[in-house]
């Protein structure tokens, strides 16, 4: 049992928030709000040049190969810092369904371009995308909704099925967001985060583009799934780590009645159950990293951790909010900055109430 | 990161499983609310069997009488003697006597008080709060004089739990009222049989029988002092945070938890579908079941923590304050599913689990454990978080 970081870990987180700090400051993050794409090209490029685009890909595709773990550690940070840009549909959601499921020319393709940033990926998923037989080849129909950075993407992954109703397991295809029939609606969303509506109409697919066997895609995409599960766990504890930091700073010199407002019982016992969530959050999350590490069946582990992500993003936003008061109800302050990015990451990839229910009870 | 333990420690572990199945069968275990003189004697002989083997003080060095080993599997000790119920006891002296006469005592009294309480022949209970002082401790009258080579002691001590069984009392009393207040305490360890100390009953809503005692002119020999004159309070805040995983705690409740999903899974009131099938039901469980897990971790935080020879202290009490309240919520949730029948006591033939959830909800009223959950609070705000006083 050892709940601490390693030498390398510690230097990761260290020089993480360093960088970030000073790349990443909340001007850069209300640009790429601004610009409606959630991206920030400069920093993806020195991002992708640290290597953070490949921190737990394989070395034989460039990436560092490290572990979940070691990326829930650099997760933290980008989280923390409102990181724009595609980094977890990208380089943790999409690039884990190509290494699960693809053969090697789909890893030689992708994987090295995911990881100098080069290619983006994402994963369109939903009840409605069916793929059928024609003429020898493949073609996919139906729409998808809350595809992540479709606009920006080179390859969109869709989790498809053979035919509405006729069987649960996924086939997982590639598909070129360029190609006829393949249209791309914004979907106006909290702070801007770029979320689409893919609508496919009868798109004819090349012969590789399905990665893995049909029909057989479930494992690796579930698998996937669970691995950015943890990842965006991580966001969310970074973020609410911030807002604790922020709350306190703050309520030790705000003045009210005489006394900085952080002498009362009041705020203190907020900022108190914050750090409890913050705690909390923090175990389950490794420990779910930690068991996806060691091969072992996680899925309750991540439930765990993504049902507490959900909560601890609440207690941080009211906090953020209740402690701040009238000065974060405005733009200008960066507390909004904060719960707008918690409430998208607490619909997305299951939430809450979601993951409660997947529970082994 | 690593969430395993040892093959040491899980040897240790299926070992201690082992002599549990064997010596603690289910009727032997405690009920909640339910602590019967014959059942902590029960445990207190578990206690002495665990001590043959070196296991009850695990973690204390081998010069002591421990087990030589340390705080991880101290706290395997506590999940497993927890999770089976064992009527508990002894636990004042191996969590907080022992580590502070190792930290402070003198060789003499290392000698004279480890090995017994290592053995499990002796109880002790614990005197800190007083009829006036609770949660500001550091406001303690309790008065102990020097007296040539004695102290006198005068005051009482309140919420005194094993006095009935206790030999001795590890005590904080003021030496020096001129001096700040937390600048004025000592420790002191007090034979329970010494002339002057008084018992009145005080029983409490768990069962328990506790007692407010009362020092009238209690005579203590100076060898009785645990480290240095006035220094006690800082002796005592450095010891405290010894033993405060709370893993026989949360374990505890853990088992009525399983055995409580057991039960909803089993139950189908209605001849139809199990009470865990029930939507509202289920969605409970899970929230309980995320809560149960969060504060294993958050417990099990404190014992690595200790284990890698950092001093938990707001750790501490986030575990120990979360622990309060999910006690809490658990207990008010299975009220609730079982409706009427949470209500019926031990005893009742219709009382689900053995009527543990009755008593499991009285326990869930102490609130206030090594510092109520509001000065839990204001102890990671202030020391954790750094917030001005």
């Amino acid at each position: 049992m050892d709940f601490a970081l390693t030498e390398k870990q510690e230097i990761l987180h260290r020089s993480a928030r360093e960088f970030l700090e000073v790349e990443c400051p909340t001007s850069v993050v209300r640009e790429a709000e601004e610009s409606r794409e959630g991206h920030a090209p400069e920093l993806w490029r020195k991002m992708a040049g640290l290597g953070w685009l490949g921190i737990s890909l394989p070395e034989q595709f460039g990436g560092t190969g490290g572990s979940l773990t070691d990326q829930t550690v650099l997760f933290e940070e980008i989280g923390r810092a409102l990181t724009p840009g595609p980094l977890l549909t990208s380089s943790v959601l999409a690039a884990q369904i190509v290494l699960n499921a693809g053969n090697d020319a789909h890893k030689a393709a992708l994987i090295p371009g995911v990881i100098s940033g080069e290619i983006i990926l994402t994963l369109a998923r939903g009840e409605r995308l069916e793929t059928a037989s024609r003429d020898g080849g493949l073609t996919l129909s139906g729409d998808s909704l809350f595809v992540p950075y479709a606009g920006l993407a080179t390859q969109i992954i869709c989790a498809t099925h053979p035919a509405i109703g006729a069987s649960p397991d996924t086939t997982l295809v590639l598909v070129d967001p360029n190609a006829d029939g393949v249209t791309l609606t914004a979907m106006e969303s909290i702070a801007n985060y770029p979320q689409f509506l893919v609508d496919f109409d009868d798109v004819p697919l090349p012969d590789d583009a399905v990665l893995g066997e049909i029909a057989e895609g479930t494992p690796a995409l579930d698998l996937a799934v669970q691995r950015a599960t943890v990842v965006q766990c991580a966001e969310t504890l970074g973020r609410a780590q911030k807002v604790l930091e922020m709350v306190v700073e703050y309520a030790g010199h705000r003045v009210a009645f005489g006394r900085p407002i952080g002498t009362f019982q009041a705020v203190q016992h907020r900022c108190a159950d914050l750090r409890v969530a913050v705690d909390g959050g923090r175990m389950l999350t490794y420990q779910a990293a930690w068991k996806l590490d060691q091969g072992l069946p996680s899925g309750d582990e991540v439930s765990m951790a993504k049902a507490q992500a959900g909560m601890l993003s609440r207690v941080a936003t009211e906090a953020g909010h209740s402690i701040f008061a009238g000065i974060s109800f405005t733009v200008e302050h960066d507390m909004q900055l904060y719960s707008a990015r918690a409430k998208i990451a607490e619909a997305n990839l299951g939430d809450t109430e979601y993951h409660l229910d997947q529970l082994t009870i | 990161m690593d969430f395993n333990f040892t093959p040491q420690q899980n040897t240790f572990r299926e070992e201690l499983r082992e002599f549990l199945t064997a010596e603690v069968p289910l009727e032997k275990q405690e009920v909640f609310g339910l602590l019967t003189e014959e059942q902590y004697q029960f445990g207190r002989e578990i206690n002495l069997k665990l001590a043959e083997r070196k296991w009850l003080a695990i973690g204390w060095p081998e010069e002591h009488g421990g087990g030589g080993k340390g705080p991880v599997e101290q706290g395997i000790l506590a999940e497993d003697m927890g999770y089976w119920r064992v009527p508990k006891s002894g636990s004042i002296g191996l969590g907080i006597v022992g580590p502070a006469i190792m930290v402070f005592g003198t060789q003499d009294q290392k000698d004279r008080y480890l090995p017994a309480i290592a053995k499990g022949e002796v109880e002790y209970c614990q005197g800190f709060s007083e009829p006036n002082v609770g949660s500001d401790l550091g406001s303690l009258e309790l008065r102990a004089e020097r007296d040539g080579d004695e102290y006198v002691l005068n005051g009482s001590k309140m919420f005194t739990s094993y006095a009935y069984h206790a030999d001795y009392m590890y005590l904080l009393a003021r030496t020096d009222p001129q001096a700040q207040k937390h600048r004025g305490i000592s420790m002191f360890i007090a034979d329970l049989k010494t002339l002057g100390i008084g018992l009145t009953p005080l029983p409490y809503i768990n069962g328990e029988m506790a007692a407010q005692t009362t020092f009238d002119n209690v005579r203590l020999p100076l060898s009785c002092l645990i480290g240095e004159e006035n220094r006690g309070w800082y002796h005592a805040m450095t010891t405290l945070d010894y033993e405060r995983s709370g893993l026989w705690r949360y374990a505890n409740v853990r088992r009525v938890f399983d055995d409580f999903v057991e039960f909803c899974n089993d139950s189908s009131p209605d001849g139809g579908q199990p009470l865990a099938e029930h939507p509202l039901v289920r969605h409970q469980l899970a929230q309980r079941r995320l809560g149960m897990e969060t504060w294993k971790l958050l417990c099990w935080n404190v014992a690595w923590m200790q284990s890698s020879g950092a001093l938990p202290n707001s750790e501490a009490s986030v575990a120990f304050l979360y622990g309060s309240e999910e006690r809490l919520r658990f207990a008010e949730m299975a009220m609730e599913v079982l409706g009427p029948y949470a209500t019926l006591r031990s005893g009742s033939p219709l009382a689900p689990l053995l009527g543990n959830i009755e008593g499991i909800h009285r326990e869930a009223m102490h609130l206030h454990g090594a510092g109520t959950t509001e000065i839990h609070r204001n102890i990671i705000a202030q020391r954790g978080l750094g917030m001005p006083r």
